[in-house]
């Protein structure tokens, strides 16, 4: 009777047993999560989808694991339907659900710098690192650009948790508006979508143009939900401008803008930042409001311009999902790249030192080129573009700046 | 000289913008006149129009078409979508708000809030229906761009003051159809029986008025207006999106209480009123500001005419 029960007893332990003496041999570490945060509803879709590629391509190319540990990923959503668009309690609860998960070493985003706002001060408090592909607006890292509490009010802990591999909007308005005087602007009317982001690069355009002489006859933030801008464009038009900058998105409806600025007459240019180099913009504003007239900005190389590493990004990408990178995958592949070299070179693999890690990137050979994270968290690469809408379709024009 | 074009073209616009919110409006005031309902899905039934009308659009072929095929799209798609959107607000009131005719205001109100979420959701997914108009569908929740198969081209060549193909649609499908409207209201048996209702229920449906026919019929006929609308709204703006029923309902609400909700004209003159009054804030203040002028002036009438501009006291309503 005992030994059956002790037999009984070990054949019940066994299965519970199996698994361990199985992992013994070739065990990962562990695992370590790597989040994102993009909008993944509504049209910055396309765009935040190419990102997410990105990010997946640099990890699988590492196969899964760093230094015997499995890396995963969560792909999370920052918008919601009834906004279209990225909403800050979807970012809120991201960065709080990324704060309470342990397993949770890294968290790539956001799309907009509205939403970076919400969740740099709730991921500094939880030391996690944040690099962001895409948020342009200065105030996030440098002190002085910004509110007069920013960037300190993000860093509560006193360590920098945020760093983004795009170069800001106080160099891409500088950039845009030498740009324009190169295209023999003499008037400017300045309009932004109000938020954190087109507001920020309007502020930036608008001094530069005046300290290049071009003369600013308006400035005004639209209401991003409008039917339509009939008005505004007859009251511009009498200004008579030759270009037309709008900060803003084709989520706040840069779009619309383009269609009435046509449809009112208006003849000269119009020049958009980053924020509308995607695929959408042109399906949104219908691509004969927009031949040979618009003018849009980047913080980078559109991928077909990208050499070295970049070209070996592009050629991988289009074979694994056979079709073209948007603007930003790049940077997304950029960012997975950075946190995965990090998580190799930390010692301990918890989120302080990943996040030590990470800030002592220097000298990355990254898709962009070498660059540097410096104090503040930002890349010290400043490589601007400048592109042209012909025929339907983005075409580079020329490298901006230096 | 160029201060006068300047005004002239606001006020062009400011009637074109007007006239679309008034067309709305009236639909929201003929429901609120005949059962006191703020019919919330309004706004999001006109939105449906709108995409029922791409649909159409693509499904035909309408783009490829010359220009007199594309005057008999424009005609279909504005018959197609108003007897869509007249037969959805029909079906709204069968399945949400008749069997709650007996209950309390409020129920009646939270259903209708409902119905606008469904159909704000069916606009959602519709965007992702897989064709070339809705560019593929694979971004169900961006706003599409609809063709501009009415000219945007000015009429009066090389001036200043604009007046577009699409602008002159505006007023050409909207003054016809109020006038249309005020007509039936007036003279009609069926105008007649909807007063009648409006007036006292009980009372119509002892002289033999069917009453619940007589308010489904006023539902169709407000959705239909939002039909007319959702495809003159597409074709001047040439975007539409699943969220363009909350704006452009808002504004519609606004109107129809500005003139006094229950009553046409009233609507109309709100509708009117809201377009100039954003256009020329536009124009003279600051854009950021126009939103807050149109509430402003709202809520200074309200205060001084609560019953609206042309809301009566008296019990007579539609």
């Amino acid at each position: 009777m005992s030994i059956s029960r002790s037999i009984l007893v070990s054949l019940a332990l066994l299965p519970l047993a199996a698994p361990a003496w199985g992992q013994a041999a070739d065990a990962p570490k562990g695992t370590l999560k790597i989040v994102s945060s993009l909008p993944r509803t509504g049209s910055a879709n396309a765009q935040t989808s190419t990102i997410v590629n990105g990010i997946k391509l640099a990890i699988d190319e590492v196969g899964g694991t760093v230094d015997g540990w499995t890396i995963t990923y969560q792909d999370m959503d920052d918008a919601s339907p009834q906004r279209g668009n990225w909403d800050p309690a979807v970012e809120a609860q991201n960065a709080n659900t990324a704060a309470r998960d342990e397993s949770i070493v890294a968290y790539i985003g956001t799309f907009n710098s509205g939403a970076a706002k919400v969740a740099i001060p709730i991921l500094n408090r939880a030391g996690l690192v944040m690099v962001s592909p895409a948020n342009t607006y200065p105030g996030l890292t440098k002190p002085g650009l910004g509110e007069a509490n920013e960037p300190m009010a993000y860093r509560k802990s006193g360590t920098i948790n945020y760093f983004r591999v795009v170069p800001t909007d106080d160099l891409q308005g500088v950039q845009a508006a030498n740009w324009a005087k190169d295209l023999a602007v003499t008037k400017v009317f300045i309009l932004h979508d109000r938020e954190l982001y087109g507001k920020g690069i309007a502020d930036v355009f608008k001094k530069q143009a005046e300290k290049q002489g071009i003369e600013v006859v308006g400035f005004e933030g639209i209401d991003s939900k409008a039917a339509n801008y009939r008005s505004l464009v007859t009251k511009l038009k009498a200004t008579q401008p030759d270009l037309v900058y709008f900060g803003g998105t084709t989520q706040s409806n840069a779009g619309q803008v383009a269609k009435d600025l046509r449809s009112g007459g208006f003849e000269g240019k119009y020049m958009v930042p980053d924020g509308c180099f995607e695929q959408a913009f042109i399906e949104s504003a219908g691509a004969e409001n927009l031949n040979d007239r618009t003018y849009i900005t980047f913080g980078g190389l559109p991928p077909e311009k990208l050499t070295g590493k970049g070209a070996e990004f592009c050629s991988s990408y289009k074979t694994k999902y056979s079709a073209d990178p948007e603007a930003y995958a790049a940077y997304g592949y950029e960012c997975a790249r950075v946190i995965l070299q990090a998580i190799a070179k930390a010692e301990t693999k918890d989120r302080a030192s990943i996040l030590a890690a990470v800030a002592g990137t220097r000298d990355f050979d990254g898709v962009l080129g070498r660059w540097s994270f410096d104090a503040n968290g930002d890349t010290s690469s400043q490589v601007m573009s400048g592109q042209i809408v012909h025929d339907g379709k983005f075409e580079f024009s020329k490298v901006l700046g230096n | 000289m160029i201060d006068f074009e300047v005004f002239v073209q606001q006020v062009i616009t400011g009637l074109s913008n007007g006239m679309i919110i008034a067309l709305i409006a009236i639909g929201y005031t003929m429901v609120y006149g005949i059962i006191e309902l703020i019919n919330f899905a309004h706004g999001d039934v006109f939105m449906l129009g709108a995409f029922f009308a791409l649909t159409l659009l693509g499904a035909l072929g309408m783009e490829a078409w010359g220009p007199g095929g594309q005057t008999i799209g424009v005609i279909a798609m504005l018959i197609g979508s108003a007897l869509f959107c007249g037969s959805l607000n029909w079906t709204l009131d069968r399945l949400a708000y008749r069997p709650l005719r007996g209950s309390s205001k409020l129920s009646l109100l939270v259903s209708a809030i409902g119905c606008s979420f469904i159909c704000m959701n069916l606009g959602l997914f519709w965007g992702g229906v897989p064709m070339e108009v809705f560019a593929g569908g694979v971004a169900s929740a961006a706003p599409k761009d609809f063709p501009a198969i009415i000219p945007q081209t000015n009429l009066l060549g090389g001036a200043f003051i604009r007046i577009t193909p699409a602008e002159v649609l505006v007023f050409a499908v909207t003054i016809p159809l109020m006038v249309a409207l005020t007509l039936m209201v007036k003279r009609t048996r069926l105008g007649c029986a909807m007063r009648a209702v409006a007036q006292d229920q009980t009372a119509a449906a002892l002289m033999g008025i069917p009453v619940d026919r007589v308010i489904g019929a006023t539902f169709f006929i407000g959705g239909a207006l939002g039909g007319f609308a959702s495809v003159i709204y597409a074709l001047y703006n040439n975007t539409i999106g699943f969220q363009m029923g909350t704006r452009a309902g808002l504004d519609a609400f606004t109107a129809a209480v500005l003139g006094g909700i229950g009553s046409l004209p009233g609507a109309v003159l709100g509708g009117l009123t809201i377009g100039l009054v954003r256009s020329m804030s536009d124009q003279y203040l600051e854009t950021r500001w126009t939103n807050t002028i149109v509430f402003c002036i709202l809520v200074l009438i309200l205060i001084f005419r609560p019953s609206g501009l042309l809301g009566s006291t008296r019990k007579e309503k539609v």
